[in-house]
């Protein structure tokens, strides 16, 4: 359209058939009319089919009782719960391994990113080989590595090796001690939350003194004892209301403690290893992207390397960085549903389960198509914002 | 994966299927020359691939039984491996014709799923096996509280064990699998001390675990499993074909019509044994089917009565043996009872 106007063409004389801007339009009418045409016909065909067939349709199913259970949910969940509740739950646990696994390879992408532009050989070629080694497995295989070739062989509950502060690991996950609070520990959370924000305030006056007076402040060391030390405070205050429920051996299993299952271990861990070593090269490209002469320009101000890194060129990275780490995100989120390998109870698991007790197979696919679809426009949606936010603001 | 993949397959071939009633059955399997059979991946006794890669069991041969049927020939036959979560999908989209999944019979896959259960091949129930070397002292289900339960996801057995441990006020920790194989191999490496399927099913899978001396199938059978063959609905005289070709295997057994005497008994004075192998004059009752008159013979040529069926798959003629029990002709105590041929 935009080289139309450069070219600045002048309106054909002859008949409207020949006239590019009517053409276009006629087009594109068309190109819709049967875009809808098409769908219109096919769910007219699968109504249709389905009536023939005699096969029950329709979204009333999800309120009918599921009647199966479910071995993690985030939410209260029983074989009395609808199927609705039960696709919820699966939602959730995607989720969870979703968010838990971005924010751990996020973390290893970025380390291992940046150690493969170390000056240390050992450093560069230990991240070289990791990269290599992940980007080039299927994530399925890198699954069933942690949890057929890690998890599986370690021992049975029986002999569970003893961890530190009573927690154990076995064949059935890892077990640690679960905080049980008592009467007055919503003190040491209002703390907290009161930690931060101040941690947030004295970190913003500091910047602003500094752009001021050019006068530096201990922001890390003043924030940390906000953050830490005002919950311990509340923690002694309110008379020590914490106590801790122990795993403990049972007939079958560790009874109590709080319980990371194997199947979401695996998931969780492979998914972040995997996704680490694409974003490890994201990272990696994103600071090659940033010329030399910024680099050696901050080095003859006088800044040492380490806030070279930090305030000149991973800011400036960081715009090359973002847009492709969003579609890692992505993937990250979708290859979540190779979790039905191991049995993990994700949104395609328990969709797909409740798809098959109820007999609605279009509605089931549907529904997971759906949350997918909503699922990846919003992580990209958060992203988009992010990037406009850590754009290079000109001025 | 793959069930979503059949999922959009079977949403996107009710979306194309052409709107106008699709050709009858026994049509299009006469049409490509072979009856599309859905069978298990895997499970001894019931279907699965033997060294050379031939599917035995009772599931598989029943297929056989319809392609001696329809065809004569009782090879006449090709096998489509599903999943618990794909075997529905597979027949209501028409991929298989025929579904002999040791698939349980219910009013919701009768109604709701537009299917017609045949009958019932063989009469199951669902039980527990645990490894008694590593649990000791644990002889009945009702000791099964807290303990970590493997089973198959999308099937009834999941139901049963959620409504078994509810009505027991046990607890229990669910690990689910979508494929057999897998189930079978989070059993034998620990991941669980319970395996629940239907007990027939789990005298199979014992006997293909590292060590099967170890492991004990409790006594407890927690529900009615009737498995039998599913057809899609709207298509009477296939669903005929079929029913009737497992009645045949029934009458057959009552009437004592084996593979070995089948030829010889063809001129039995007995006219009521005359009558079903289609040697009555003028008999119309293999083409009122929709099949050749000798239908019968046929069927006992492929894979002989429903008797030497259960005894050579899983029977005393197989290494799962496995009783009769109710699976017996009515005349003999069981429940197994065909409607007369005539």
């Amino acid at each position: 359209m935009a080289s139309q106007d450069v070219l600045r063409e002048e309106p054909s004389r002859g008949s409207f058939i020949n006239d590019p801007k009517i053409r276009g339009i006629f087009f594109q009418v068309l190109v819709v009319v049967l875009l809808v045409a098409g769908v219109w016909w096919i769910a007219h065909n699968v109504i249709d089919n389905l009536t023939r067939l005699r096969i029950a349709s329709g979204f009333g199913f999800l309120k009918g009782r599921a009647g199966f259970d479910i071995s993690e949910s985030a939410i209260a969940y029983s074989s009395d719960s609808t199927y609705g509740r039960a696709i919820l739950v699966g939602l959730l646990n995607t989720l969870i391994v979703a968010i838990v696994g971005i924010i751990t390879a996020t973390i290893i992408g970025f380390v291992i990113g940046i150690g493969r532009l170390s000056q240390n050989w050992l450093i560069r070629k230990i991240c070289t080989v990791y990269v290599e080694v992940f980007r080039n497995i299927p994530p399925l295989l890198v699954i069933f590595f942690w949890y057929s070739g890690v998890l599986a062989v370690l021992p049975a509950p029986r002999d569970s090796y003893n961890l530190p502060f009573g927690s154990f690991l076995n064949q059935r996950g890892f077990y640690f001690p679960r905080a049980v609070w008592g009467d007055g520990s919503w003190l040491i959370f209002v703390a907290l939350l009161v930690g931060i924000a101040m941690a947030w305030f004295v970190a913003r006056k500091a910047r602003q003194r500094q752009m001021a007076t050019g006068q530096q402040f201990p922001v890390f060391w003043t924030s940390a004892a906000l953050i830490v030390g005002l919950p311990l405070l509340a923690y002694a205050l309110s008379g020590f209301p914490l106590s801790f429920d122990y795993p403990k051996q049972s007939t079958f299993n560790l009874t109590g403690g709080f319980q990371v299952r194997p199947e979401f271990l695996s998931l969780y861990l492979a998914l972040s290893c995997y996704t680490a070593a694409f974003i490890a090269e994201i990272v990696r490209a994103g600071i090659r992207g940033v010329s030399a002469g910024q680099t050696e320009a901050a080095a003859a101000l006088g800044l040492r390397s380490g806030s070279i890194l930090r305030l000149v060129v991973v800011p400036q990275a960081m715009r090359i960085v973002i847009p492709p780490l969003t579609s890692q995100y992505l993937n990250l989120t979708k290859n979540s549903s190779l979790a039905i390998a191991i049995g993990y109870p994700d949104l395609t698991a328990t969709a797909g389960t409740v798809l098959n007790q109820t007999g609605q197979a279009v509605e089931g696919v549907v529904i997971m198509m759906v949350i997918y679809l909503a699922i990846s426009l919003l992580t990209s949606l958060v992203m988009n914002w992010f990037n406009a936010k850590m754009a290079l603001v000109e001025r | 994966m793959k069930h979503i993949a059949i999922g959009i397959l079977g949403a996107a071939t009710l979306g194309l299927m052409a709107s106008a009633a699709s050709a009858a059955t026994l049509d299009t399997v006469k049409a490509k020359g072979f009856v599309q059979c859905g069978v298990s991946t895997g499970l001894a006794g019931f279907s699965a691939p033997d060294d050379k890669g031939d599917w035995q069991g009772i599931d598989a041969d029943f297929c056989r039984a319809v392609a001696a049927a329809v065809f004569g020939d009782g090879s006449k036959v090709k096998f489509t491996p599903l999943s618990a979560k794909e075997r529905f999908t597979a027949l209501q989209s028409g991929e298989i014709d025929i579904l002999s999944r040791n698939t349980t019979w219910t009013i919701n896959r009768d109604t709701a799923l537009g299917l017609n259960f045949i009958g019932v091949t063989y009469y199951d129930g669902q039980g527990f096996m645990i490894n008694a070397k590593k649990l000791p002292g644990v002889n009945s289900a009702l000791q099964l509280s807290g303990a970590a339960v493997c089973v198959q996801s999308g099937t009834t057995t999941e139901l049963n064990l959620a409504d078994y441990f509810k009505a027991n006020k046990m607890e229990y920790n669910p690990v689910v699998f979508e494929k057999l194989e897998e189930v079978n191999a989070a059993y034998d490496a620990g991941r669980c001390d319970v395996y629940t399927t239907d007990q027939s099913g789990l005298y199979g899978i014992r006997l293909t675990l590292g060590a099967p001396a170890d492991h004990v199938v409790l006594p407890e059978i927690i529900s009615k499993e009737p498995l039998g063959p599913a057809v899609r609905q709207g298509d009477d005289q296939w669903y005929h074909i079929v029913k009737w070709t497992y009645f045949a295997l029934l009458q057959a057994e009552e009437l004592g019509i084996t593979k070995a005497n089948v030829d010889e008994m063809k001129n039995s004075a007995s006219p009521e044994i005359k009558r079903v192998l289609g040697q009555e004059a003028d008999t119309k009752i293999g083409t009122d089917l929709g099949v050749s008159n000798d239908w019968v013979v046929n069927i006992v040529k492929a894979v002989g009565n429903y008797g030497e069926m259960f005894e050579r798959n899983v029977g005393s003629g197989s290494p799962l043996k496995i009783a009769r029990g109710i699976n017996a002709l009515w005349t003999k105590g069981g429940l197994q009872y065909a409607p007369p041929i005539r």
